[in-house]
């Protein structure tokens, strides 16, 4: 079962991955209607606060949550108080002072979720935080390679590139291991290290010793934004060592998955013929990642037995 | 556990609703569907639909309904079972749907399944065929077709056994829970 809270895919049990991804097939259904909405969330309040750039994430939230009628409610932080100096929990306060049912949550900080589901009786859907965990994002790239691989339990999965600072990354690894997946990394080492913390993965040096018996090879952005010339010379580099173009896709299997959680730069970490090739699951991804949430946001609102506005205030 | 209807008298009962719901079947001037609600409502759409054939009728278009994301007891600490799939493979707009369940209690579930109907499509009639009617209803929910009406207790349970066809009650105090307040 569920608990209060989606803060991590680590420690998360195997039932309640197959239970949310179960859900999530129905909820697909939902998409597949003319009218796509259903009641179950109707008067609920969902808040996304994002205290990092991001389109698609909260995009695909907010349409979970309109789909299953809930309100939504956005608070992007770049235009709001914590550049005038408010502190993550006097934000969370006055949020809180408005009786939202559910916070969707993303900071560049790892456990800044961990802490407003410790400090509020209302669920935390952590949508990212730092290089920690990104664990929506985890479950509906689970969701995509089980449509097609039938079963996880087995199944090859191939991560390519900055593994060391992918929350994206650290999500499926734990997600998939727990599902009985074997996750074999590559990346320049600088982006790869050798020790990994500790995650249950083999790590390759090259990406052609990875690609040729995957089921899956998942590529990571190139995050220019985080990182400085320090990890990667230049994109071109990367390019040539390490992205996915079409002579590598010919080294695989003829039937592997190619993922990529966008957004993708074209040209560096997967060649442009690539992704729009067969062997692309990118844009099923997106539409996989509206249903899994629509999955989350049900679960961890839908069983809720005592309304947040019923709890005592829990804030310390 | 009390047997309320044996193989003998649950036959009876799938007769006499195809037999009116052939008699539908034949007069409509629309499309016909049998919707069932799952779980127990589908096993009794079938049934029906080989019956109707048997009827000497051209089958009628099959739907299933999961009423689960329109339920109004979400939140009232109920288990929630999984979800279901809906599938309603015809133009709902315009069609006459014959709505079907395995046992009529408050009413509820088919105010769910009216909901969740017209999610899709504005249909031309909807009528109500259950298999068992066994009152206590909090809705002003009635149906067109009913196999047998039981008189039950509102804490009783009514089950439907599709492999052995036959209808039982269980009541609370006969278990070995004993009575809840």
């Amino acid at each position: 079962m569920i608990g209060k809270d989606l803060l991590q895919l680590r420690g998360m049990s195997r039932e309640t991955i197959v239970e949310i991804l179960d859900t999530a097939e129905q909820m697909r259904e939902v998409g597949r209607r003319k009218v796509k909405k259903v009641p179950p969330l109707r008067g609920r309040l969902v808040v996304t606060l994002f205290f990092e750039n991001s389109t698609r994430t909260k995009t695909s939230f907010e349409l979970a949550a309109k789909r299953l009628s809930a309100d939504t409610l956005s608070f992007n932080v770049n235009t709001s108080s914590t550049t005038k100096g408010e502190t993550l929990m006097d934000t969370a306060r006055t949020i809180y002072a408005m009786q939202p049912d559910a916070v969707v949550v993303r900071h560049g900080c790892a456990g800044a979720p961990h802490l407003l589901a410790r400090n509020f009786p209302w669920r935390v859907l952590n949508a990212g935080d730092g290089i920690h965990e990104h664990p929506s994002q985890g479950l509906l790239d689970m969701l995509t390679m089980r449509d097609q691989l039938k079963s996880l339990d087995g199944a090859r999965v191939a991560i390519v590139g900055d593994v060391q600072h992918s929350r994206v990354a650290r999500s499926n690894i734990w997600g998939l291991t727990t599902m009985g997946a074997k996750v074999v990394v590559a990346g320049p080492g600088t982006m790869c290290r050798n020790e990994l913390s500790g995650l249950p993965v083999e790590r390759r040096h090259t990406i052609d010793d990875v690609v040729k018996d995957a089921d899956v090879i998942m590529l990571l952005r190139i995050q220019h934004e985080r990182l400085g010339r320090a990890v990667l010379p230049s994109p071109r580099e990367y390019a040539a060592f390490y992205g996915l173009d079409l002579a590598r896709l010919r080294m695989a299997r003829p039937d592997v998955m190619v993922m990529h959680p966008g957004p993708i730069n074209r040209g560096v970490e997967i060649g442009a013929d690539v992704a729009d090739s067969e062997q692309s699951a990118i844009l099923a991804q997106v539409t996989n990642g509206i249903a899994v949430r629509m999955a989350l946001l049900y679960l961890l609102l839908g069983s809720d037995e005592r309304r947040p506005d019923e709890v005592s205030h829990g804030v310390d | 556990m009390i047997q309320v209807a044996d193989q003998a008298a649950m036959a009876a009962a799938l007769d006499q609703l195809a037999a009116a719901l052939s008699d539908v079947l034949a007069q409509a001037t629309v499309p016909v569907a049998l919707v069932g609600i799952r779980t127990g409502g589908v096993t009794l759409a079938d049934r029906l639909r080989a019956r109707i054939v048997r009827n000497g009728l051209a089958a009628p278009a099959r739907g299933d309904l999961d009423i689960t994301l329109y339920r109004d007891d979400l939140y009232s600490g109920l288990e929630k079972p999984l979800l279901g799939d809906t599938d309603l493979p015809f133009e709902v707009s315009g069609c006459g749907i014959v709505l079907v369940d395995d046992v009529l209690f408050t009413g509820r579930t088919i105010r769910a399944a009216l909901g969740e109907l017209h999610d899709f499509g504005r249909p031309s009639w909807i009528k109500l065929c259950v298999l068992v009617d066994r009152g206590h209803r909090e809705l002003p929910i009635q149906p067109d077709f009913v196999g047998m009406r039981i008189e039950t207790r509102l804490r009783d349970r009514v089950t439907v056994d599709w492999v052995q066809d036959q209808v039982s009650i269980t009541s609370p105090s006969a278990g070995s829970g004993g009575t809840r307040p």
